[in-house]
C-alpha cells in the first residue's frame, strides 16, 4: 500500500509499504529517517519515540498506515532549519548524557515534550516522563543534568535572560 | 605523588559550558563519516572534559549505527533458530523456503565454503548447527530476501526434523557426562578442554586450607552463592551490512568489539584471504562484552557471498538475546576464616561457572574468577577452584566485570558474615584486611602501583548519607512501587550497605594484548591538523573522544580528525577488559610522540637545533629555555608526518595449571560502594535511594567520561542485584525480551554520587587506570548488603527477587 | 493481509463485518508488538484512529461514557474525578508514550488478565458495561459476564468496542499494582478496590491472579457484612486489624495465579492480600475523613 504522511514538516510518500509494517519501519527504511532507533520494537525502550500529531508516542508501536495524512516529527525534526542544534539537543552534548547514543533520539523526543509542557519540572517529574526511556551506558545522571540544563537554558531565554 | 580528587555530586549545579563542537555535519549512508572534526582548542587535552566529537551527530539522529546502514538493492538476511536446547537434526528442506517469491538464497552449513567452525579461544562453535542443535536458539540456516516480512515468512518454511534428547543444564548432569552425555562428544574438544570442562583453574597459596589451617581461625564464616544469568542488553540490536566487492573479498560494515578478531575468525570460514576481508566499524549502540564474539558476521557475508548482494542483517530484540553470550551464572562454595581481632586467616572457594554450550571466553574468565574471588584483601592462606561447563544453556562469555563480578558477591557477603560474627564494622573489618600497593595477590603477584582500599572506604563511608524518608511529605514516585502505588509508607524499611572490588585491566594470563595506532600531523588550510587511525570500536565509552585529548596533548595542535575505524590500519585488540584507554590511548601516545620527534628532527636537520628541552605548545615548537622557534605550519611546509605504533602493556604469565600462582595481570583497578536501599518488607519490593561510588583512575584523562562509566557501571550493577536474569527452564530461554528482561529505568536508577582518586600507576601512560569495570563488581554487593540491612535476611541469591524478600518463592 | 481505514463508526462495524478476522487496531501498543515478533498474521488490520468519536467521553447523569480509544493520559488528566480507580490504574500502564496511545478498548479487546484496566473496571462495580457493536446492533456486556478465559473475552467476531460505561464513583477508589521494576511495570498482579457508599457496596478487582480478571467476590460480601452490621458506613469508624486482616485473606483466596517467569503463585497471593489490606485502609480512612467532615 502507498503511505504518505508529513515527516518534520515536508510531504513524505511510501510505495509497497507491507500492511503489518510500523511507522518505524517506514521511517527508517523507507523515508530516509534512520534517526528513530529500532532497540527493541515492543514499546519497552521509548528509543523509537516520535511525535505523532504532537504527542510523543513509540513509533514502532504505530501501524504504518495509521499515519496515513497525519504529522509526524522526529529526532531529525529537532535540529534548526539551518542545522543547528536545538536546546535540548545541546544539552545532551554538553552535560555528557551521550554515550553509545542509542537512547538518545527517543529521550530527545520525550525531553522535549517534557519541557514544552513543564519547562520546569522537578527531578522526580523528569524521572517519570522519561521512565519509558531505556539507557544501558550512562546510569542516567548525565541525562537528568541535559534535562536540569535544558530547562535552566530553557527559562533563562523564556525570560528573556 | 600528586593526588586529585574530582566530586561529583548529583545536586551539583549545572555545567553551563556553550562550547558546542561545531562545523558542518555529514550524514552518509554506509557509516564512514561518524566523526566530524574537532574544532576545540588544545586545552582540551588530556584532563579537560572536551565534548564527543560524534555527539553533535547522534543527537542529531545523524549517526549512522549499523542498523541504519542501507545499500542500493540490499537484501535482508534471517536466521532459522532452535527451539530446542539439544537435539540431533535428521533433515532440513529448505525447498519450500527457496519458492517464496523475493527469496534469493537459503542456506545451511552445507553451503559454508570454508572451515565450518569458529571461536574466540575455541572454535568449538559451528557457523550453521551441524547434525545437532546445543542450544535454544542456535542457528540452523540463513534466508536473504527483499523485506524482512519476506525473510521471516520464508524461515517459517523451513522444514527441520529434530530428534530431541534431554538437555544438560545442571551441574551434576554436566559433571558426569558418562551418565547424562556430552554436549560436544569426546573427540570434538579442542585444546584444554575435556568432558563437559571448558576450563579449570586451581589456585593454592599460603599453607593452602586444611583442617590446620582451620584451626588457626577463631571464626569460620561459610556460604552458599548463587548468581543467575544477565545479559548485556545493549539498546543497538546485532547488525549490519556485508557488501560483496569486485576482488571476490567482502566489506563488512559492523558493529563490534574487537575488528581484527572478528576478521580473524571470519576469514576461514568464507574461504577467503584476512586481507580480502575488510572490517569498518558502523556506530556502535553500546556493547558491554555482548559483542566481544560474533553474532551475525559470517551470515550476512555468506549470504552476500551467495547472493552476489549487500546483505543486512538486524537482530530483533528476540533474537538478540539468542544472539550473543551473557554473563555465566555461577554457583559458589566460600569459607573463610578470621582472628578474634578480625585478620583474616583463610579463604576457600569453589566457583562453578555455566559455560553454556560453546567456549566463548568461558577460559578467561575462569582465571579471573579464580586469580581476583578472593577480593582485595590480604589472606594468608588460600585455596580456590573456578570450573566452567559446556552445558545446554545459553553461550556464557565476555560481560562487564568478566569473571570478577560473581566472586565478588560471594566473597563481600562473607566479609559481611564475617563482621557480623566478629562484631566488627563491616567498613572497618575491610579496612583492616584490605590490600595495599607492595601485598601480594593470591596469585603471588605482587601489587606494584597504588591500592588505595582502605582509602576508597573511609571516603565511601565519609559521604553524607541520603536524608530519611519524610513520612509527612511523601512523593509516592519515590517508594518501593513507584507509580504502581502499592505503598504509602507503609512497610519501608531502610537499608545501608557497603562493598568493594577488584578487577584486573587489560588481557592477562600472558597475552600480548597490543594495540596499534596510526598519527598523521599535516597542514590543511594553513593550520596544522592531526589525524588519529585506529581499529579502536568505539562503543559510547568515549574512546575518540580521548584519542583526540591525547593528541591535542603531545602535538599541541588543536584539530583533530578521528579516522573512521578498520581493518586498513593494524588491531587496537578489544573494547573490553577496561583497557582500551590504556592501550590504544596508549598507542595514540606513542605514535603521537614518534610524530613529534620527527617532527623535532625535521627542525634539527634543518635548523641545526641542539636544543634538549623542546616540546610542541600551541601550534608551535617551543623551547622551554628560548621559547617559540617556529610554528609546525611553517616547520611541515607540504609534508605530511604520517606514523603507526603499537603499545604492548608489560608482558604477564598464564597462571599455574594447579597452583595459580603467577604474574598474570597487567593492572588492577578497585573500587568502593554505599548502597542507600528502602524496602516494603512486606511486598518484597526494593528502591535503591542512593548508590555512592568512590573509585582511583589514576589520571582521570576525561573526568567526564570516567564519571559516566562509574555511573553507568554502577547501574548495570544495580540491575544484576535486583532484576536482571535470563530465566531458563531446561535449557529453554523463557524471558527473550524487553518486556520480561528487565533492566533498570530512570525510576530504578538512584542518584550516584561519585568521588575520584588519582593515584598514578607509574607502569601506564600518564598513569592511568582502567575504569569501566570495578563499579560493575563491586556495586552490588553493596545493594544487597543493604537490602539485608532491612530485612535481616541472608540473600544468597542474585538477583534478588520479592519472592526471596517474602519467603514465597 | 489487508489494512482497512474506515472513516466513520458505521463504516467500521461495516468492515468488521466483511472481514470477521480483522484485526482492530487503535493505539497499536499490543497489536504492534505482535505483528513485530511475527505472533500473529491477522487476513487484515482494522484501523479506528480515523473514526474520532472512540477518543471522547463524556457523562449522563451518574455514568461516565468512556470512548474505547481515549488514551491513558487523558483518562489520567481529565477523568481522576469521576473515574479515581481507573486513573489510578491508567497511571500504572507502561510509559508516557504508551499511555498516550493506549485506551481501555484495546485492554479489553486483548482480554489479557494482566490488562491494567480490568480490576478498576471491576471494582468500579457491577454496573459497568461494555459497549460492544455490529452491523446487526449494539449490546451492553456487563463486566462481569466480559471475561470468559486466557486472552478471551465474549465478543463475536463482527463486534467492536466502543465505549464502556462507569458509575461515577460515589466513594474513594484505589488500585495497586506489582512489578519488579519501579515503572514499566507489567502486572505481577494487580488488586482495584472501591467503596460504594450510595448502594453500601464494595468493589474488588483482581489482575494477573488468574485465567481471567476476577472479582474476590467473598471478600465483598465478607466486608459489605461487616459494614452494614457494625454501621461503619454512617459512622466512618475504625475498620480493626481484624477485619482488614480477614478481608485480605480472602482476596488472596479468590485469586487462583500460577507460576511463571514474572513470578511465583505464591508470591502473587501473598501480595494481593498485602494490596487489599492497604487500598482497604487507604479508602476506608478516606472515606472516614469524609463523613467526619461532613458531620
Amino acid at each position: 500500500m502507498r503511505v504518505t504522511f508529513t515527516a518534520n514538516g515536508k510531504p513524505v510518500e511510501a510505495d509497497d509499504v507491507w500492511e503489518g509494517e510500523s511507522l518505524l519501519y517506514v521511517l527508517r527504511e523507507r523515508v530516509g529517517l534512520p534517526g528513530s532507533k529500532n532497540a527493541c520494537e515492543q514499546g519497552e525502550c521509548g528509543s523509537c519515540t516520535v511525535y505523532l500529531d504532537g504527542v510523543p508516542v513509540c513509533s514502532c508501536l504505530v501501524a504504518a498506515g495509521q499515519v496515513q495524512d497525519r504529522e509526524v516529527r522526529t529526532v531529525e525534526g529537532l535540529t534548526g532549519e539551518n542545522g543547528e542544534l536545538g536546546l535540548v539537543q545541546q544539552a545532551f552534548v554538553d552535560a555528557g548524557a551521550v554515550q553509545c547514543g542509542f537512547c538518545t533520539p527517543g529521550l530527545l523526543v520525550q525531553t522535549d515534550a517534557l519541557l514544552e509542557q513543564d519547562p520546569q519540572p522537578s527531578d522526580a517529574d523528569i524521572r517519570e516522563a522519561l521512565s519509558g526511556n531505556l539507557c544501558r551506558c550512562t546510569g542516567y545522571e548525565k541525562i537528568m543534568d541535559a534535562v536540569r540544563l535544558a530547562s535552566a537554558r530553557k527559562c533563562a531565554k523564556g525570560s528573556g535572560a | 605523588m600528586s593526588e586529585r580528587i574530582i566530586r561529583h555530586s548529583a545536586r551539583r549545579s549545572h555545567r553551563t559550558s556553550e562550547a558546542g563542537a561545531g562545523g558542518p555535519s555529514t550524514r552518509t549512508i554506509q557509516g564512514q563519516k561518524n566523526l566530524q572534526d574537532i574544532r576545540q582548542a588544545s586545552k582540551d587535552g588530556i584532563g579537560g572534559s572536551p565534548l564527543r566529537p560524534d555527539g553533535t551527530l547522534k543527537v542529531k539522529g545523524e549517526f549512522a549505527y549499523s542498523s541504519d546502514l542501507w545499500h542500493e538493492d540490499m537484501l535482508w538476511g534471517m536466521a532459522l533458530r532452535s527451539p530446542h536446547p539439544r537435539a540431533d537434526i535428521l533433515s532440513v528442506d529448505v525447498s519450500e523456503a527457496l519458492k517464496v517469491p523475493g527469496v534469493y538464497a537459503v542456506l545451511t552449513h552445507q553451503d559454508i565454503p570454508g572451515s565450518k567452525y569458529y571461536g574466540l579461544e575455541i572454535q568449538d562453535q559451528p557457523a550453521l548447527a551441524i547434525d545437532k542443535v546445543r542450544y535454544h536458539g542456535e542457528a540452523i540456516a540463513l534466508v536473504a530476501a527483499d523485506h524482512p516480512e519476506t525473510a521471516r515468512r520464508a524461515v517459517r518454511k523451513i522444514k527441520v526434523e529434530y530428534r530431541v534428547h534431554t538437555p544438560i543444564v545442571t551441574e551434576e548432569q554436566c559433571l558426569h557426562p558418562e551418565k547424562y552425555g556430552y554436549v560436544h562428544e569426546p573427540h570434538e574438544y579442542k585444546s584444554h578442554a575435556s568432558g563437559n570442562i571448558v576450563h579449570s583453574q586451581k589456585l593454592v597459596s599460603g599453607l593452602g586450607v586444611s583442617d590446620e589451617v582451620r584451626a588457626m581461625a577463631d571464626v569460620i564464616v561459610s556460604g552458599d552463592y548463587e548468581v543467575g544469568m544477565q545479559d548485556q542488553a545493549f539498546l543497538g540490536p546485532e547488525s549490519g551490512l556485508a557488501v560483496p566487492a569486485e576482488d571476490g573479498g567482502i566489506d563488512l560494515y559492523i558493529a563490534t568489539q574487537w575488528l581484527h578478531v572478528d576478521r580473524q575468525q571470519m576469514a576461514p570460514v568464507l574461504a577467503l584471504p584476512q586481507e580480502k576481508v575488510r572490517l569498518t566499524l558502523a556506530g556502535v549502540g553500546g556493547a558491554f562484552g555482548g559483542r566481544e564474539d560474533l553474532s551475525m558476521q559470517i551470515h550476512a557475508c555468506l549470504l552476500a557471498q551467495h547472493t552476489g548482494k549487500p546483505v543486512k542483517i538486524v537482530y530483533s530484540r528476540d533474537e538478540s538475546f539468542f544472539g550473543h553470550v551473557h554473563r555465566h551464572p555461577a554457583k559458589m562454595h566460600y569459607e573463610h576464616g578470621a582472628t578474634r581481632d578480625g585478620k583474616l586467616v583463610f579463604a576457600d572457594a569453589r566457583i562453578v561457572l555455566d559455560g553454556g554450550a560453546y567456549a566463548s571466553a568461558s577460559p578467561a574468565v575462569v582465571g579471573n574468577a579464580a586469580s581476583l574471588g578472593h577480593g582485595p584483601y590480604v589472606i594468608p592462606n588460600v585455596r580456590m577452584e573456578a570450573v566452567a561447563l559446556y552445558s545446554n544453556n545459553p553461550s556464557c562469555g565476555a560481560m562487564r566485570g568478566f569473571g570478577a563480578v560473581q566472586a565478588a558477591f560471594g566473597y563481600e557477603s562473607q566479609m559481611d558474615k564475617l563482621a557480623a560474627e566478629l562484631g566488627m564494622d563491616p567498613v572497618e573489618f575491610r579496612q583492616l584486611n584490605a590490600v595495599s600497593e607492595g601485598d601480594s595477590m593470591p596469585t603471588g603477584q605482587q601489587i606494584d602501583s597504588p591500592a588505595p582500599v582502605a582509602e576508597l572506604l573511609r571516603r565511601v563511608k565519609d559521604m553524607p548519607l541520603p536524608p530519611p524518608l519524610d513520612l509527612d511529605d511523601l512523593d509516592i514516585r519515590q517508594l518501593p512501587g513507584a507509580l504502581s502505588n502499592t505503598s504509602h509508607g507503609e512497610g519501608i524499611v531502610r537499608g545501608v550497605g557497603y562493598s568493594v572490588g577488584i578487577k584486573n585491566v587489560g588481557f592477562s594470563e600472558g597475552f600480548d594484548d597490543y594495540s596499534t595506532a596510526r598519527v598523521r600531523l599535516e597542514v590543511i588550510g594553513g593550520e596544522p591538523v592531526a589525524m588519529v587511525h585506529t581499529a579502536m570500536a568505539e562503543v559510547g565509552q568515549g574512546g575518540v573522544t580521548v584519542h583526540a585529548q591525547i593528541v591535542r596533548t603531545e602535538l599541541g595542535v588543536e584539530h583533530v580528525t578521528i579516522h573512521p575505524a578498520n581493518t586498513e590500519v593494524g588491531s587496537a585488540g578489544s573494547t573490553s577488559a577496561s583497557r582500551q584507554t590504556y592501550m590504544t590511548g596508549g598507542a595514540v601516545k606513542l605514535a603521537a610522540e614518534a610524530v613529534r620527534q620527527a617532527l623535532f628532527e625535521k627542525g634539527r636537520r634543518r635548523y641545526g637545533w641542539t636544543h634538549k628541552d623542546l616540546t610542541l605548545l600551541g601550534g608551535k615548537v617551543v623551547s622551554q629555555a628560548r621559547g617559540a622557534l617556529i610554528s609546525i605550519v611553517d616547520l611541515l611546509g607540504d609534508d605530511a608526518i604520517d606514523l603507526t605504533r603499537e603499545h604492548h602493556h608489560r608482558p604477564t604469565q598464564p597462571f599455574d595449571k594447579e597452583t595459580g600462582q603467577g604474574f598474570g595481570h597487567v593492572q588492577y583497578s578497585f573500587c568502593a560502594n554505599r548502597a542507600v536501599v528502602d524496602v516494603d518488607v512486606e511486598l518484597g519490593l526494593v528502591k535503591v535511594v542512593e548508590l555512592t561510588a568512590v573509585q582511583d583512575v589514576g589520571k582521570a584523562l576525561n573526568p567526564l567520561s570516567v564519571i559516566g562509566q562509574i555511573q553507568g557501571g554502577c547501574t548495570q550493577a544495580l540491575g544484576l542485584a535486583v532484576m536482571e536474569e535470563i530465566i531458563l527452564k531446561d535449557g529453554k530461554v523463557r524471558n527473550a525480551s524487553f518486556t520480561d528482561y528487565l533492566i533498570p529505568t530512570i525510576l530504578d536508577t538512584p542518584p550516584i554520587p561519585v568521588e575520584i582518586l588519582e593515584l598514578p600507576d607509574p607502569n601506564a601512560p600518564y598513569g592511568l587506570r582502567g575504569v569501566g569495570e570495578a563499579p560493575t563488581v563491586s556495586a552490588t554487593p553493596s545493594i544487597v548488603a543493604a537490602i539485608r540491612n532491612a530485612t535481616g535476611l541472608a540473600l544468597n541469591r542474585i538477583p534478588v527477587r520479592p519472592e526471596h524478600l517474602t519467603g514465597t518463592l | 493481509m489487508e489494512f482497512l481505514r474506515p472513516a466513520t463508526w458505521d463504516e467500521a462495524l461495516a468492515a468488521k463485518a466483511e472481514h470477521p478476522t480483522a484485526l482492530p487496531i487503535s493505539g497499536g501498543t499490543d497489536v504492534m508488538v505482535e505483528l513485530n515478533f511475527d505472533v500473529h498474521r491477522p487476513s487484515a488490520i482494522l484501523d479506528l484512529n480515523r473514526i474520532t468519536e472512540l477518543t471522547e467521553w463524556s457523562i449522563d447523569g451518574d455514568v461516565v461514557r468512556l470512548g474505547a480509544s481515549v488514551p491513558y493520559t487523558r483518562i489520567i488528566n481529565e477523568l481522576s474525578g469521576p473515574l479515581p480507580g481507573l486513573a489510578l490504574a491508567a497511571h500504572t500502564v507502561g510509559s508516557p508514550q504508551i499511555r498516550n496511545r493506549g485506551g481501555v478498548g484495546g485492554n479489553l479487546g486483548a482480554a489479557s488478565p494482566a490488562g491494567d484496566s480490568h480490576p478498576a473496571l471491576l471494582a468500579a462495580g457491577r454496573d459497568v458495561f461494555v459497549e460492544a457493536a455490529s452491523v446487526r446492533g449494539t449490546r451492553m456486556i456487563p463486566i462481569d459476564d466480559f471475561y470468559v478465559g486466557v486472552k478471551r473475552n465474549c465478543l463475536e467476531a463482527d463486534e467492536l468496542i466502543r465505549a464502556v460505561h462507569i458509575p461515577v464513583a460515589d466513594g474513594p477508589q484505589q488500585f495497586s499494582k506489582i512489578g519488579t521494576r519501579n515503572a514499566m511495570v507489567i502486572a505481577v498482579c494487580a488488586f482495584g478496590f472501591a467503596l460504594h457508599p450510595r448502594t453500601r457496596t464494595v468493589g474488588t478487582g483482581i489482575g494477573s491472579a488468574a485465567p481471567t480478571p476476577r472479582r474476590a467476590v467473598e471478600a465483598e460480601e465478607y466486608l459489605q457484612g461487616v459494614l452494614a452490621r457494625r454501621g461503619l458506613w454512617e459512622s466512618g469508624e475504625l475498620l480493626g486489624a481484624e477485619v482488614i486482616q480477614e478481608f485480605g485473606e480472602l482476596v488472596k483466596a479468590a485469586a487462583s495465579p500460577i507460576d511463571d517467569v514474572r513470578g511465583t503463585a505464591d508470591y502473587r497471593r501473598h501480595a494481593l492480600a498485602v494490596m487489599a489490606r492497604r487500598t482497604l485502609t487507604w479508602t476506608w480512612n478516606d472515606y472516614g475523613k469524609q463523613i467526619r467532615s461532613a458531620a
